[in-house]
């Protein structure tokens, strides 16, 4: 683990490994934070959202501007359709990395989370069966 | 005659003198090798600067970015009689070849500010801060511009290696571990050998060579034992050191017994300076990293122009406009012209502007995701790392979200202050970290230390935390190739598309180093002369 925070020609490697169904001892942590060096550990939408998402789309799902800029999820009608922010989360784009390691279970919950809150009033619950069908036919 | 003894004289007579006397006097083996570190037998990635002669005269080139990819086009463009001008969207150059030091202010994504408090003279590198002896296009340039180099301690034997699972969570000196893990294994397949373990795969000459090997590699006894004794002390370290006169006796020290070793992990950590990218010799610029594109900088600094947010590349067959906006003094959109533009903006950046270059390079652009990395530097009131645990320079690792803590590689023994690197993690720790205020993240990292030096706690005065994805010109630390992504993607980046190419770091086979964007930029102005002069 220590070895690919260092290398950058290993990381396709450690991603690789993430990718996999997590291998890593689930350790308990100092704090609630930072459960694991390979995955993300938080099972429930918001948690997972304050841990991941809001480093680039920003506390209130505000999005961010500078040379380029991070979408706003903040009332955001794309959100609408469950199946667009799913595959945002598993394949990514752009710049977006994939969070394709991330379990169906903690995808459905995150866009759950996201498409329920920051104005946006999108009731209809999202499935790990979704998430499941996404990852087929990204 | 041993090839060493030779070679400090070898500035007197000519490569070719100088290998034919190797030749002669060792055999042709040698002489392969030594010609292979004189830069002969082996190709090496950099050749020297390019030699772009007969360029067209008026030919201009537009580059934009000012990192060590576009500063390093400028450079040999420039002298090569190309009409150069660069347009950079931050406010200084270097890119992310980038030091933060006391008095800087550093405002990321969302309007989180930070002043850096370090004393003069302390600095955080949240981008490159080492460069291996065979980055050789970043050495040329450091060597040709008087950027002074200090050693770069990958490796420090007495730094820690940590486990918050393991030994009580109390750190562990790297040479025990290191020593103590080579040793129990050497012992193992030395036991192997002696019952007939081997028989089968290695031939009873081959054997014996082996437990001789094993002996001498893992430090073992006259029974193969890895054992206390004067021979593992002399790599472990002993219990009280060898001194002088009546109380200089040695105490040896114990070995950390094997089986806890192994369930500890802590052989994670000691493979790392092994690795081609880690090996001695590495240095740091003296000062901070800025120093290396700062020196380039200065050599072409009538033609940049700061605070230029690019917002359309567009090409015809007349040449290339490239519109921008002034970030400072606002105003209306202006324009910069050329015959060719060399792009340098990150694709996470470039992917959001709006240009006219062809499908395939456009897929390339848009297929790569940016990596999270985080830093943190952190200052203290005295340099307890030295003072207390004889740690100088050098690294150690952990496994707490912080992932690792790098010790200041100058200034040793100031009773001063001292900076330190406080935590480097990818991945997500990087994105939890990404994801806090800047202020807990520096207190989160001051906690996680404190269990690897108990001092933060009282030393501590004050930190800057760099979360890549936050920082405004580049939406995260570098371009992620995957082996497929490279296979569909990487030639169509590199392409002359029209009148436009690109470099960077992402332009190349070593992703976030800045070795990559210096050799992409040579590769990359070399073709496009070799283009323009061929008309």
């Amino acid at each position: 683990m220590h070895t690919r925070l260092l290398s950058a020609g290993l990381l396709a490697i450690a991603l690789s490994a993430a990718a996999l169904p997590a291998v890593a001892q689930r350790t308990d942590a100092q704090s609630s934070d930072f459960a694991d060096a390979r995955r993300f550990s938080y099972q429930d939408g918001e948690h997972l959202y304050r841990a991941i998402c809001q480093g680039c789309h920003m506390p209130e799902g505000q999005g961010a501007q500078g040379a380029g800029a991070y979408p706003a999820l903040a009332a955001n009608p794309n959100l609408e359709a469950a199946a667009y922010p799913i595959h945002m989360v598993v394949n990514g784009q752009k710049a977006m990395p994939s969070f394709g390691y991330l379990s169906d279970a903690q995808v459905a919950a995150v866009v759950g989370y996201i498409r329920t809150h920051f104005g946006n009033g999108f009731a209809e619950p999202v499935t790990a069966e979704e998430v499941k069908d996404t990852r087929i036919t990204p | 005659m041993a090839v060493e003894n030779i070679m400090p004289s070898a500035g007197r007579m000519t490569r070719r003198q100088l290998l034919s006397m190797i030749g002669t006097a060792a055999g042709s083996s040698v002489m392969y090798q030594a010609a292979t570190s004189l830069g002969y037998a082996a190709e090496s990635e950099f050749k020297g600067p390019p030699s772009l002669s007969g360029a067209p005269k008026g030919a201009s080139v537009l580059i934009l970015g000012a990192g060590w990819a576009g500063l390093v086009a400028a450079y040999e463009l420039g002298k090569a009689g190309y009409k150069v001008q660069v347009l950079e969207y931050r406010e200084k150059a270097g890119g992310r070849a980038w030091t933060l030091r006391g008095g800087d202010t550093y405002t990321e994504l969302g309007g989180f500010t930070q002043k850096v408090g370090f004393d003069k003279g302390h600095y955080l590198n949240p981008g490159p801060w080492r460069v291996p002896y065979h980055h050789r296009a970043v050495m040329h340039y450091y060597h040709e511009l008087g950027v002074k180099l200090e050693p770069f301690f990958q490796i420090n034997y007495n730094a820690y290696v940590h486990s918050k699972s393991a030994f009580d969570g109390k750190p562990q000196r790297y040479r025990h571990v290191l020593a103590d893990f080579n040793g129990h294994v050497a012992e193992l397949l030395a036991k192997l050998g002696h019952k007939g373990g081997l028989d089968g795969y290695v031939t009873k000459e081959d054997q014996e060579k082996l437990l001789a090997a094993m002996q001498d590699w893992g430090a073992l006894d006259d029974n193969y034992a890895y054992a206390a004794n004067a021979d593992t002390s002399n790599r472990r370290g002993f219990e009280k050191d060898p001194g002088g006169g009546l109380s200089g006796e040695p105490v040896f020290s114990k070995p950390i017994e094997f089986s806890q070793l192994l369930q500890s992990g802590l052989w994670r950590a000691i493979g790392t300076g092994s690795g081609y990218e880690f090996q001695t010799a590495l240095f740091q610029p003296e000062g901070g990293m800025d120093a290396g594109p700062m020196a380039l900088a200065e050599k072409v600094k009538d033609k940049i122009t700061f605070n230029a947010k690019v917002t359309e590349i567009h090409q015809d067959n007349g040449g290339v406009t490239v519109t921008y906006v002034d970030t400072k003094a606002g105003g209306a959109v202006k324009t910069a012209k050329a015959d060719w533009c060399l792009c340098t903006i990150p694709a996470s950046i470039l992917s959001q502007i709006k240009k006219n270059v062809s499908p395939a390079m456009e897929a390339a652009i848009d297929a790569l995701p940016y990596e999270a990395a985080f830093k943190v530097g952190l200052q203290f009131k005295r340099r307890f790392w030295e003072q207390d645990e004889e740690i100088y320079g050098g690294i150690s690792y952990t496994d707490l979200p912080i992932s690792l803590i790098a010790y200041p590689q100058s200034n040793y023994g100031s009773k001063g202050k001292g900076v330190l690197l406080g935590a480097y993690p990818w991945g997500p720790f990087a994105y939890e970290f990404a994801a806090m205020a800047p202020e807990e993240r520096v207190k989160k990292c001051v906690e996680f230390g404190a269990q690897i030096h108990p001092q933060y706690r009282q030393e501590f005065e004050n930190g800057v935390a760099v979360a890549w994805h936050r920082v405004p010109w580049t939406l995260g630390c570098f371009g992620s190739w995957t082996p497929e992504k490279r296979k569909e993607h990487y030639n169509n980046l590199c392409q002359i598309d029209g009148r436009i190419l690109l470099a960077g770091e992402h332009v190349s086979y070593l992703p976030a180093w800045q070795e990559g964007a210096v050799l992409s930029s040579l590769d990359a102005i070399t073709r496009l002369h070799q283009r323009i002069t061929a008309r």
